[in-house]
């Protein structure tokens, strides 16, 4: 099998349209016949990256790379960078605004889940220059 | 066995999608309302007992496989949502009683 290579563009603030890559990924793993919990891993890391994105990084880019050994997804953003990876990693800490937690976002869970349900997550940021989040999931 | 179908009848529950609930069997519950604590922690099959009805709880329903999302308290389910659901093909139900009353109303029914 050749390697399946997915881009999507994440736009800003569009709620509405966040968890549009995740949910074709998750689509196009499960057309290539791919264990079903293989796909939520990916899936729910995904949305949860894409989500991040909307809220924290004014939109950005995510690719996806299927090879017969494992699933590669690159979360690239151009927002105002994580000033403290450690502390954006603890389960509960958020920096989400009030309206953005009415809908039911800003757990502080989103970082951690991605971490739970990727087998490596690679984050690269700097301040003012943005976010490169490189996650690999193996069969 | 539990349906989506059988949980809508016996809990006297309103329709909100699809016009035709699918046989889907519920194998579980859950009940939250934050979006990533629901994603991480449903499990498929679960029917999610939830006041969040805007379009995020249903691609949340979507990458956890819920068997279905119940509304409670009579929660809205917005214009936006409604769309995505359908074609998601999400099955949506909505309930007058709060979410700790139909955690026991699908207990109940699992037991059988
Ligand atoms: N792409 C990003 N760009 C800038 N900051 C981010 C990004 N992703 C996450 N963060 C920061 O890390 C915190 C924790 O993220 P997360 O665990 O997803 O929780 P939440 O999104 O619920 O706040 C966020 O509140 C935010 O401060
Ligand atoms: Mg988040």
């Amino acid at each position: 099998m050749e390697n399946i290579k997915l881009h999507y563009d994440v736009d800003s603030n569009d709620f509405s349209c966040a968890g549009e890559a995740s949910g074709k990924i998750k689509k196009a793993l499960k057309d290539l016949g791919f264990d079903a919990s293989l796909i939520r891993n990916v899936a729910i890391a995904v949305y949860e990256g894409e989500i991040n994105m909307v809220i924290h990084a004014e939109g950005g880019v995510i690719d996806a790379e299927i090879s017969p050994e494992k699933v590669t997804v690159v979360l690239k953003d151009k927002g105002p960078g994580i000033p403290d990876i450690e502390q954006a990693m603890t389960e509960g800490f958020s920096t989400a605004p009030e309206n953005v937690r009415a809908l039911g976002f800003g757990a502080g869970m989103g970082l951690p889940n991605i971490k739970k349900y990727s087998d490596t997550m690679h984050i690269d940021t700097e301040i003012g220059v943005g976010t490169t989040i490189t996650l690999t999931f193996n069969f | 066995m539990l349906t989506v179908k059988d949980l809508q009848q016996k809990g006297n529950m309103k329709v909100l999608c699809p016009d035709v609930l699918p046989d889907r069997e519920i194998t579980g519950c859950y009940c939250g309302d934050l979006l990533s604590w629901v994603m991480s922690r449903a499990s498929e099959g679960d029917a999610w007992l939830t006041v969040m009805g805007n379009i995020n709880a249903v691609g949340v329903a979507v990458l956890a496989d819920c068997a279905c999302i119940v509304l409670t308290e009579n929660a809205a389910f917005d214009d936006n949502a409604l769309q995505r659901a359908k074609e998601n093909g999400v099955a949506v139900l909505q309930t007058e009683k709060n979410s700790f009353e139909t955690a026991v109303l699908v207990s109940e029914l699992l037991k059988g």
